[in-house]
């Protein structure tokens, strides 16, 4: 397994698509991780004592966007490129019939590639934040603290899950379909669809199920919103989304929108201006990360077992 | 001489069809064995078997003395597999692909670089190694295609059409390439091919596969006398041709 791990990362690493979505990202990055460093710079100077500024260097938006809803824009499509042709390719080049008449186990080959995805992801996410990271303690000038880090830290490790979850899904395209195209488009199609389109779709399913006949009756909206959030939550992005805002913005303490915290919370949010410690942060969306986990867990494994039954004459 | 393969009633069926009915051959150390056979007979569903890539719905096979069923990896180790237009990872270099499959086989790395250095001059590929595959004209491809098998000195080598599409010289090198590993290395070989001169040319005796039933197994001299009534002189191709009108 090791050895098929070793040669796909090398080919990440060597091929040219990696290589210009790598550049990108770490160019957008690098610019609206700069604007967003010099507003705060701004708006720090006459603040007595400001307290976790240094995340709001990824989560203000510069002009733009903030780095976090790049990062959670651009992530899938990391795993995308990476995954769409993991096995189709070897299947064109009639290289599959080869590998597995050697004396491996025939999920070393589907292992491996999601291994090499999984540490290409990790270092182009680790080396990204470092760098940025980096850039923020020279523009902004504050170090972070150690709660901060380990903030980040979490943030990187849900991100590495979520984009292993899109190259789970796109190694899953690739085992079914033949044709390189396809696998990519369905893998493409799938994450706009998730990424931008949710939120239509979780409207239009709340107006189906809890349909607001009176707009002047609170409950009935709370009733339609609840639904639509509901909704929203079957896309991985929404989850990731939410997921990550709470973790890097200690003030957050409700992963729900607003409308729909009860009186009881909305008092409580109110008066309690503190930040959150990180450990009651991760509480507050334990159960988004859990989803994620098992969705990325139930893509591979679903690859996994159709790899594993396909007759052999077909590869 | 012990049987290197061997097959008892070895069936395999996908759904109604039945793709290799009945199959019970014996395959010596040392012998160059001509599997013949239309497109489509089962050829490639009985090498599957043999290399455990597909089960059987019934029969037994034994390779090497293993079970492929139940320990495919102990004979992955030892029998080369050349598939038909076998495949490389064309933005590597000759060389590099087969060090890829050393790592594969589990070779040391210390032993690797002598075993790939004697298998691309045992095909004649020296001072080519360091070109891009994508580069490789045919006849190297399939050239190189022996040498990755070479790297696990195998006891057996299955060859699919190995002289597909190659020129009449790269033919001929290539048909002297197998047998001089046959006689030299004491490897033994089972060769499919449609090329019926060429098998004639180097195989020791050939079964001939029709609609998954074994029609004929022997030398050609005896194939020869059972249908054409004499054993000399006699061409493969019309043997081939009455066992095929036949069925």
């Amino acid at each position: 397994m090791w050895t098929i791990c070793r040669k796909e990362l090398a080919d990440h690493f060597s091929s040219i698509r990696f290589l210009i979505l790598f550049c990108l990202i770490l160019m957008v990055a690098l610019v609206s991780t700069y604007m967003a460093a010099t507003n705060i710079k701004e708006a720090l100077e006459g603040m007595s004592k400001p307290s976790h500024v240094f995340l709001l260097l990824f989560t203000t938006p510069g002009k733009f966007f903030s780095l976090v809803q790049f990062i959670a824009f651009f992530g899938p499509l990391l795993g995308i490129i990476m995954g769409f042709d993991a096995i189709n390719r070897e299947r064109h080049h009639r290289t599959l019939g080869k590998l597995v008449s050697q004396p491996i186990y025939r999920d070393a080959v589907i292992n491996g590639k999601f291994m090499a995805g999984v540490i290409t992801v990790s270092i182009t996410l680790i080396s990204l934040m470092l760098l940025l990271t980096g850039m923020g303690l020279f523009t902004v000038g504050v170090v972070p603290g150690w709660e901060e880090v380990g903030r980040l830290a979490v943030y990187l490790v849900v991100s590495i899950a979520y984009v292993s979850f899109w190259l789970g899904l796109s190694i899953l395209f690739s085992i079914l379909f033949r044709s390189l195209a396809t696998s990519a488009l369905a893998a493409v199609a799938l994450w706009i669809f998730f990424s931008f389109f949710m939120g239509f779709a979780a409207d239009l399913a709340a107006d189906a199920l809890k349909p607001v006949k009176n707009p002047q009756d609170p409950e009935e909206i709370v009733e339609n919103r609840r639904a639509a959030d509901a909704v929203s939550l079957a896309s991985p992005a929404v989850l990731y989304s939410r997921a990550t805002s709470t973790i890097l913005d200690p003030f957050r303490r409700t992963r729900s929108n607003l409308v729909l915290t009860g009186p009881m919370e909305r008092l409580s949010l109110e008066r309690f201006q503190n930040p959150l410690p990180l450990d009651q942060s991760i509480l507050v969306v334990w159960p988004h990360l859990t989803l994620l986990a098992a969705l990325t867990l139930v893509c591979f494994g679903v690859s996994y077992t159709v790899f594993m039954r396909q007759e052999i004459r077909t590869i | 001489m012990g049987a290197v393969i061997q097959t008892e009633n070895l069936t395999r069926r996908y759904g109604r069809q039945v793709a290799v009915d009945g199959l019970t051959i014996e395959i010596n150390e040392g012998e160059i064995f001509g599997f013949l056979g239309p497109n489509g007979a089962g050829k490639t569903t009985t090498i599957l078997m043999l290399l455990g890539l597909t089960e059987p719905t019934s029969g037994w096979a034994r390779v090497l003395g293993v079970d492929p069923a139940r320990d495919p990896l102990q004979i992955k180790r030892q029998v080369g597999y050349l598939p038909e237009n076998v495949g490389f990872y064309d933005d590597m270099t000759g060389r590099e692909n087969l060090r890829f499959m050393a790592r594969l086989n589990r070779l040391p790395e210390d032993k690797a670089g002598a075993k790939i250095e004697e298998a691309l001059a045992a095909v004649g590929l020296n001072g080519e190694g360091d070109k891009l595959v994508g580069a490789y004209s045919r006849g190297m491809r399939q050239r190189l295609g022996i040498a990755e098998l070479l790297i696990k000195d195998p006891k057996l080598l299955i060859l699919d059409e190995p002289t597909l599409g190659l020129d009449p010289d790269g033919t001929v090198k290539m048909l002297d390439l197998i047998k001089s590993l046959s006689s030299g290395r004491r490897i033994t070989v089972m060769l499919c091919s449609h090329q019926l001169e060429q098998v004639q040319r180097i195989c020791t005796r050939v079964g001939i596969m029709i609609k998954g039933k074994l029609v004929a197994l022997g030398t050609i001299e005896e194939l020869a006398q059972r249908k054409l009534g004499s054993a000399t002189g006699q061409n493969l191709e019309e043997i081939y041709m009455r066992y095929f009108k036949e069925t």
